[in-house]
């Protein structure tokens, strides 16, 4: 495979190296490796059904890797093998935050209580494991405090400041997507998982939240990996782009080359006609059909 | 405008023909449904012959109860009820004035109990006040704090608990057994009931951990029956069915409540009554109830108290932000098995003896009917839940006077069940979401407004 030199000397932030995932005899992911480099929005993309979020959820913890290491490089030179970690220690030591496909809000607690729980091991730690803020003891109402302004900046950075006292279940759809956003940025992550960020989203929200995650990689140096679907949002915020097709790696990029790839172009992105007809003939998957008619 | 008075009036006419329409209709399908159910009677005679015996009286008084019924339906009930709704809908949200009393319900609520018993010795005497001291005070206190050690497991944390008795038996042999034994006092075994009640919660807790939903709740309901079981059985140490009975009374600061010349009676130059030590008892359950909704609320606060919340929205979303949801569901039921304790050996200090009949799962489920009926996770709705549901069976006892309306035979506490029943489901239909539905914001930006029921969740175990 020809993969462009001039990533190599970047700090990678995140390494995966030969992942394997296998549900039974299902291999959904197959000898997959890629890194991820500090600072940079790097996107995964193929065609549904790919491995996309089986790749996310091995980061994440939420499934143990039938093979393979992913190493999470953090700034202080930290490192963590996040295949070995519990999902909970990933986002609390290793500092990996994520958002989740399918919105997963807390919708019976306010938009701001979302964001006060996101920061649970700091208030954790600050009310002495509960027993210093049951007694009353300044630090935890110095750090709720604390917490209540982190809770703002973010309030601010995804447009929601007006809607802080609300629940969540009440929000619009787009709103839900920004404040999973901001909810896992408020875990004071250095490297945040979005899958499908955009998905459900129209042009303007799709805007906004473009601008969101720029806003968060120029203010606060985290790095992003997403999946998407929508090429418009790869194609204009990121910096690399890895294509998985059938739980393999076909590129590995800057989004002019991998746009440019033959076998990309080949598997997802075009060579419509042929395509197209081959699956309407074949009537094999109908995720697919999709991916070819994408432009 | 004479128009509009005719086209009323013709309006109230079309009503009331088509209410009596309705009425015919309704009165010729009594008559099909119950022409041979009440109008035709079959029994047998002496010689076991069938006899028809003919009933058409009581026939046409059903079908004129239907026909009058539907007639006052269609004519009356639903305009006005139409009427109501579009009254409703016309002026929406009128920002609901918050009386001096809905503000204030819980300090007035406090101030009222605080009051209690000396008003009730001030009307009824002292000997008088026993029933209503003991009775009811005590007794809905006592479920209220264990409906309040309850709400944290299930309405807080959303993991449904069957089993919640369990606790309430270990804090209150706990206390006899430690107090017969060892000759501890209630307040040394106070605090250690408690403890013994979060590890038990914490020993449950560990198996029931990767469970949700039914499996959880038929798990904790096993738990509950194991405990009863043991104490029922073990009985070198327990005594069984027998029960522990002679337990050691409660002392205020060493002060005993007896007939001795050094009791609380003598020292206060008062005539001797155990109505000071039921009153001494009210006080003390006020206090730990307060306790545990101080605590509660106090949690509620805390980043614990938040993440049990967080919980029972979405266990997943909980993980994915860095909280450790083993430990947090263990905390929950641990802390809700202690509060279970406290009330226990409360329990076992004002029985003076415990026995397993206290502890069955009928108990657990009463419980748990009052977190549900007061609206998970507020307190304020589960007092009046369990002042409901509690003060009125015991108001039963009191109704002597339905012997006069129903026969000498009738005995309202037999009907007690059956009213909770019927209670329970009238309420449910009311108020799907229990008295309090919605739920208190634990932080706010710029005011603070409760979030409807119908965006929290009950958890799934």
């Amino acid at each position: 495979m020809t993969f462009e030199t001039n990533t190599m000397t970047k700090d990678p932030i995140l390494k995966v190296e030969r992942l394997s995932m296998r549900f039974g005899g299902l291999m959904a992911i197959n000898d997959f490796s890629f890194e991820a480099y500090r600072g940079d929005i790097t996107a995964l993309i193929g065609p549904n059904g790919a491995g996309k979020t089986t790749v996310f959820n091995c980061i994440t913890g939420f499934y143990k890797p039938t093979m393979g290491m992913i190493t999470m490089k953090q700034k202080a030179g930290k490192e963590y093998l996040l295949e070995r970690l519990p999902d909970f220690e990933i986002t609390k030591h290793a500092k990996v935050a994520r958002t989740f496909q399918n919105i997963r809000m807390f919708s019976g607690l306010t938009v701001l209580e979302n964001l006060l729980v996101a920061q649970h091991n700091k208030l954790m730690q600050a009310s002495g494991y509960t027993v210093l803020g049951l007694l009353g003891f300044p630090a935890y109402r110095q750090a709720s405090r604390e917490a209540i302004e982190i809770a703002k900046h973010w309030l601010d950075m995804a447009s929601l400041t007006d809607r802080a006292d609300d629940p969540a279940g009440d929000l619009p759809y787009g709103a839900q997507r920004r404040l999973e956003i901001a909810r896992a940025m408020c875990t004071g992550p250095e490297l945040l998982c979005l899958d499908e960020p955009a998905a459900g989203l129209n042009p303007r929200e799709s805007a906004a939240l473009n601008e969101l995650l720029q806003a968060i990689r120029r203010d606060t140096g985290t790095s992003i990996l997403l999946i998407e679907h929508d090429m418009s949002v790869v194609m204009e915020i990121s910096d690399h782009v890895v294509v998985l097709e059938y739980g393999q790696k076909i590129s590995d990029g800057n989004p002019e080359f991998v746009k440019n790839d033959p076998r990309v172009i080949a598997a997802y992105l075009g060579v419509e006609d042929e395509e197209v007809e081959e699956v309407i003939e074949q009537i094999v998957e109908i995720e697919s059909e999709q991916g070819g008619t994408q432009p | 405008m004479a128009n509009v008075a005719s086209t009323t009036a013709s309006a109230g006419t079309e009503l009331t023909a088509r209410a009596l329409r309705e009425a015919v209709f309704s009165g010729l399908i009594t008559l099909g449904l119950f022409v041979l159910f009440v109008g035709l009677e079959t029994t047998q005679n002496i010689r076991n012959e069938l006899v028809l015996n003919q009933r058409w009286g009581l026939l046409v008084i059903f079908v004129v109860v239907a026909m009058v019924g539907r007639f006052l339906m269609v004519a009356y009930a639903q305009p006005w009820l139409a009427q109501r709704k579009a009254a409703k809908a016309a002026a929406p949200d009128v920002a609901k004035e918050e009386t001096f009393f809905s503000r204030n319900f819980s300090k007035i609520a406090i101030i009222a109990l605080v009051l209690y018993p000396p008003v009730i010795v001030a009307l009824l005497g002292v000997q008088g006040s026993l029933k209503w001291v003991d009775n009811f005070g005590i007794q809905i206190l006592i479920y209220v704090m264990l409906a309040w050690g309850l709400n944290i497991v299930v309405g807080l944390a959303g993991l449904l608990d069957l089993g919640y008795v369990a606790f309430y038996a270990v804090g209150a042999y706990s206390y006899a057994l430690l107090s017969s034994y060892f000759g501890l006092s209630f307040w040394v075994l106070l605090p250690v009931a408690g403890l013994l009640a979060a590890c038990w919660g914490v020993i449950l807790g560990f198996p029931v951990l990767r469970l949700r939903g039914d499996y959880l709740a038929i798990v904790t309901l096993a738990f509950g029956e194991i405990i009863r079981l043991v104490l029922i059985n073990w009985t070198e140490v327990t005594k069984g069915t027998f029960g522990v009975s002679g337990i050691a009374k409660a002392t205020l600061f060493g002060l005993k409540f007896d007939a001795t010349k050094t009791g609380f009676a003598a020292m206060m130059g008062l005539p001797m009554s155990s109505a000071y030590y039921k009153i001494f008892l009210f006080y003390l359950i006020l206090a730990l109830a307060l306790l545990t909704a101080f605590v509660t609320i106090r949690l509620r606060r805390m980043p614990i108290g938040r993440a049990w919340e967080a919980l029972r929205e979405d266990e997943i979303a909980c993980r994915s932000l860095g909280i450790n949801t083993t430990t947090t569901k263990l905390t929950a039921f641990a802390t809700g098995a202690m509060f279970g304790g406290f009330a226990g050996s409360f329990f076992a200090v004002r029985q003076g003896f415990v026995s397993p009949e206290s502890f069955v799962f009928l108990e657990s489920a009463v419980i748990l009917a009052i977190v549900v009926l007061g609206g998970m996770g507020s307190l304020t709705g589960i007092a009046i839940a369990a002042v409901v549901m509690i003060g009125g069976t015991e108001i039963l006892r009191e109704l002597a006077f339905l012997k006069v309306v129903f026969g000498p035979n009738f005995t309202p506490e037999l009907y007690r069940m059956l009213i909770f029943g019927l209670a329970m489901v009238v309420v449910m239909v009311w108020k799907p979401r229990g008295f309090v539905g919605s739920r208190e914001p634990t932080a706010f930006l710029r005011e603070r407004r409760a979030v409807s029921g119908s965006f929290t969740k009950e958890g799934h175990g």
